[in-house]
C-alpha cells in the first residue's frame, strides 16, 4: 500500500484552486439555475386553415384592404408536398388573388415565412423552408408584385400551426405564410 | 473465477492517456497495475462488470455525506457507460472501510463484485476537498489505482467525474468521457410556440444551467475545440443569424450580417474557421469565415440545398447534407470546396453528417420506412450501420473518446429528450435531464 507524497499534492492542489477561482469567476451568469420541470404536452385540438371566400362574399364590417381582408377574402397561406417547393394548382389561385390584392393596395409589405413538417432534419427543413418562401416571392413577382416589397424567411420546422404528429398535421405543417409586415389599413 | 476473455487491454499507453487528462485536478499516482486487465463482450452482448463503490466521509449535522454523493456520481457514470454493474451499497457486507488498509477480499468476493473502488473524501482545515481512493481486482486480490485528488468542494461532482474516467480507463482500456460537457436546446412551451434557449450541463445530466433568455429561438450549437466558444443559430420573426458565445466571459457575438438567413456554424477543428450555411433566392450553400478576418468564401455552388456540414478532425475534409441528386444524401468534399463526391448509397434519406474525433467513422441521420434512425458508417461510406431508430431522432454528437453517440429523440406530438447510444448500439440510454431538449453537442474533454 502506497500513501501519496505530500508535496507533490500541495503544489498541484494551488494550481486546481487557481483555476477553479478563474473559472468561477468569468462563469457567465446563468438566467436560471434550475432546469425546468418536464411539461407534459398533450397534442392541441386542431383549428383548421381559414377557408378562403370569394371577395364578393366578405361580410359586412371587414375594412378593404386590412390585415383581416387579406386573411379572410385572400387566404394567407399555402400549402406543399412532402419535401416539395413547386407552388400546387390548389395554390395557383390563393396566390393570384394575393397578387392582386398586392397590387391594390401597392402600400403593404409582407413576409413570405416558409414552413416544413417535422419529417426532415432541423437544417435541411430550415433550407426547405427558405426554399417555399422563395417559390411563393417568385409566383408573386411574376404576377406584378414589386420585390422590393417582399422578404423572405424560414421557419423551418419550429413552428408547426398544427401540433400534430400525423399525416393532416404534416400537411399542414408544409406551408408558406404570407405576413402582411407594414402598410395595412 | 475465470478471467473473462480479453476485449480491452489495458496498456502503458493508456496510462500515459489518463496522466495526460489529469490537468486541473491533482493526481497523485501511487501504484499501476502491472498485468493488463479486461472489459468483456461475448458473443456480442456486453457483460458489465459488477464494480462496488465505496466513498466514505464524515457526515455532517443533516446526516449527509459527501463521500456517499460521490459515490452515486461515480456509480452512475459508469452505469451509464454500460459497462459497469454498479453493486447496491445495501448488499455491502463491509462498510466504511479504512482506506489505508487492503480490503478483506473474501468479503467482495461474497457478493460478487470484481472490482472495488473504496476511498475517502475529507474537507480539510483550509477548506479544500481532498478524496484519496484505491480500485482494487478483488479476485485477483492486488490494487489497480490508488489516487489523490484535491479541489474546492463546490467541484467534487467533477472529483467524481474525474475518478469515474480514470477507473473506466483502467478497466476497459478506452479514454475516459465524464469529465465532460454537453451544450444543448432548453425546450418548454406548446409545440408551435416552444421557448429554445441555449443552455450548458454536465455530460450526466446535472448543473444545468441557461446562457440565452429565450427572447430568441437558439438552435443547433456546437463547442469550438477548447471548449470555450460554442456557436449557434438564433431565429427571429425576421431573421436567422449565427452567434458565438464566449463561456469564459459570458458574452455572445453575430459573427456579422449576411444576405439571407445564416444557419448551421460549425467550428474548424482548429478553431481558425467556421464553417455554415447560407439561404439566398431558394438556394442554400455551404460557406466558411475566417474568424480572425471575417472573409468569407463559399464552398458550394449551385440552386440546391447543402447544409450540415462537419470538418473531418485533421481539417482536410467537410462531410455535408445535399439534395443535388434529387433526395438529402451525404457528400465529401475537400475543405476547399473541390472534389465533391456522393458517399451514401443505401436508399432513403440521410443528413446530418458527423465526423468521429479519430476521424474514422461518420454518423449520421437516416430516414427510411417512416422512421429516423442514427447511424454510422465509413468516411467512403461503406460499413452503414444503424444504432438506434424511432419516430423522430436525429442531431448526433460524438463523446470525445469515440465509443458513444447522443442524439436527440422526440416522439409523436411529444417533447424532445437527449439519449446516447454506445457505438456498437448495444448500449442506450436517456440522458437523465428532465426538461425538454434538443440539439446536443459534447464538448472535448475538460482541463
Amino acid at each position: 500500500m502506497s500513501i501519496k507524497t505530500k508535496t507533490v499534492v500541495k503544489t498541484a492542489l494551488v494550481a486546481f484552486v487557481l483555476t477553479s477561482v478563474a473559472a468561477c469567476s468569468e462563469k457567465p451568469k446563468p438566467v436560471v439555475e434550475a432546469p425546468p420541470p418536464p411539461v407534459a404536452q398533450a397534442p392541441q385540438p386542431q383549428t383548421p386553415p381559414p377557408p378562403v371566400r370569394p371577395v364578393e362574399t366578405a361580410p359586412a364590417g371587414i375594412v378593404p384592404g386590412s390585415q383581416q381582408d387579406f386573411v379572410v377574402n385572400v387566404g394567407d397561406r399555402v400549402y406543399f408536398d412532402t419535401d416539395q417547393s413547386s407552388i400546387r394548382t390548389d395554390a395557383q389561385g390563393i396566390l393570384s388573388a394575393q397578387a392582386a390584392w398586392l397590387n391594390r393596395y401597392p402600400a403593404v409589405r409582407i413576409r413570405i415565412e416558409g414552413n416544413a413538417d417535422e419529417r426532415g432534419t432541423r437544417e435541411y427543413n430550415f433550407a426547405l423552408g427558405a426554399r417555399r418562401a422563395e417559390a411563393v416571392s417568385e409566383f408573386l413577382t411574376s404576377k406584378g408584385v414589386d420585390p422590393s416589397r417582399i422578404s423572405t424567411i424560414s421557419y423551418g420546422k419550429e413552428q408547426p400551426i398544427n401540433p400534430g404528429s400525423d399525416e393532416d398535421a404534416w400537411a399542414q405543417n408544409r406551408n408558406a405564410h404570407t405576413a402582411l409586415v407594414a402598410g395595412a389599413k | 473465477m475465470p478471467t473473462p476473455p480479453s476485449a480491452f487491454p489495458v496498456t502503458k499507453r493508456a496510462l500515459l492517456a489518463m496522466a495526460a487528462g489529469m490537468t486541473g485536478l491533482m493526481v497523485a499516482p501511487s501504484v499501476f497495475a502491472q498485468d493488463e486487465l479486461h472489459g468483456t463482450v461475448d458473443q456480442g452482448v456486453i457483460q458489465p462488470l459488477p464494480i462496488a463503490i465505496d466513498i466514505t466521509s464524515q457526515a455532517d449535522a443533516q446526516g449527509n455525506s459527501l463521500g456517499a454523493q460521490i459515490s452515486k456520481v461515480i456509480s452512475a457514470d459508469l452505469e451509464r457507460s454500460g459497462y459497469f454493474k454498479p453493486i447496491d451499497p445495501n448488499a455491502f457486507i463491509d462498510h466504511e472501510i479504512d482506506v489505508n488498509v487492503q480490503p478483506s477480499f473474501d468479503h467482495w468476493r461474497t457478493i460478487n463484485a470484481q472490482y472495488l473502488s473504496n476511498g475517502l473524501a475529507h474537507v480539510d482545515a483550509d477548506g479544500r476537498l481532498t478524496v484519496d481512493f484505491r480500485l482494487w481486482d478483488v479476485f485477483g486480490s492486488n490494487q489497480l489505482l490508488g489516487q489523490s485528488m484535491t479541489a474546492t468542494p463546490e467541484n467534487w461532482r467533477r472529483v467524481a467525474h474525474k475518478i469515474a474516467d480514470m477507473i473506466y480507463e483502467k478497466l476497459t482500456g478506452q479514454e475516459g468521457y465524464f469529465d465532460t460537457r454537453i451544450v444543448f436546446v432548453a425546450e418548454s412551451g406548446k409545440r408551435g410556440a416552444r421557448v429554445k434557449r441555449l443552455a450548458i450541463m454536465d455530460q450526466d445530466g446535472f448543473g444545468a444551467s441557461y446562457l440565452t433568455d429565450g427572447s430568441l429561438k437558439v438552435m443547433t450549437p456546437r463547442f469550438s475545440a477548447d471548449s470555450q466558444l460554442v456557436a449557434y443559430m438564433a431565429l427571429s420573426a425576421d431573421s436567422a443569424r449565427i452567434y458565438i458565445f464566449n463561456l469564459e466571459t459570458g458574452r455572445q457575438e453575430s459573427v456579422g450580417e449576411v444576405k439571407g438567413m445564416a444557419f448551421a456554424p460549425r467550428f474548424s477543428p482548429d478553431g481558425s474557421k467556421l464553417a455554415f450555411s447560407v439561404s439566398q433566392t431558394g438556394a442554400t450553400n455551404i460557406y466558411v469565415m475566417d474568424l480572425s478576418s471575417r472573409r468569407v468564401t463559399r464552398l458550394t455552388s449551385g440552386a440546391a440545398i447543402n447544409t450540415s456540414p462537419s470538418f473531418s478532425p485533421d481539417g482536410s475534409t467537410i462531410a455535408f447534407t445535399s439534395d443535388r441528386g434529387g433526395s438529402p444524401q451525404i457528400y465529401l468534399m475537400n475543405a476547399d470546396g473541390g472534389n465533391v463526391r456522393r458517399i451514401t448509397f443505401g436508399g432513403g434519406i440521410y443528413s446530418t453528417p458527423v465526423f468521429s474525433p479519430k476521424g474514422d467513422l461518420i454518423a449520421f441521420t437516416k430516414q427510411s420506412g417512416g422512421r429516423f434512425s442514427i447511424g454510422v458508417m465509413k468516411p467512403d461510406g461503406s460499413g452503414e450501420k444503424l444504432l438506434t431508430s424511432s419516430y423522430l431522432e436525429e442531431g448526433p454528437t460524438w463523446a470525445p473518446n469515440g465509443r458513444y453517440i447522443m442524439f436527440f429523440r422526440e416522439p409523436p406530438g411529444g417533447s424532445p429528450s437527449l439519449w446516447m447510444v454506445e457505438a456498437s448500439g448495444r448500449i442506450e440510454r436517456q440522458v437523465p435531464y428532465t426538461g425538454g431538449a434538443s440539439d446536443p453537442a459534447w464538448s472535448p474533454r475538460l482541463k
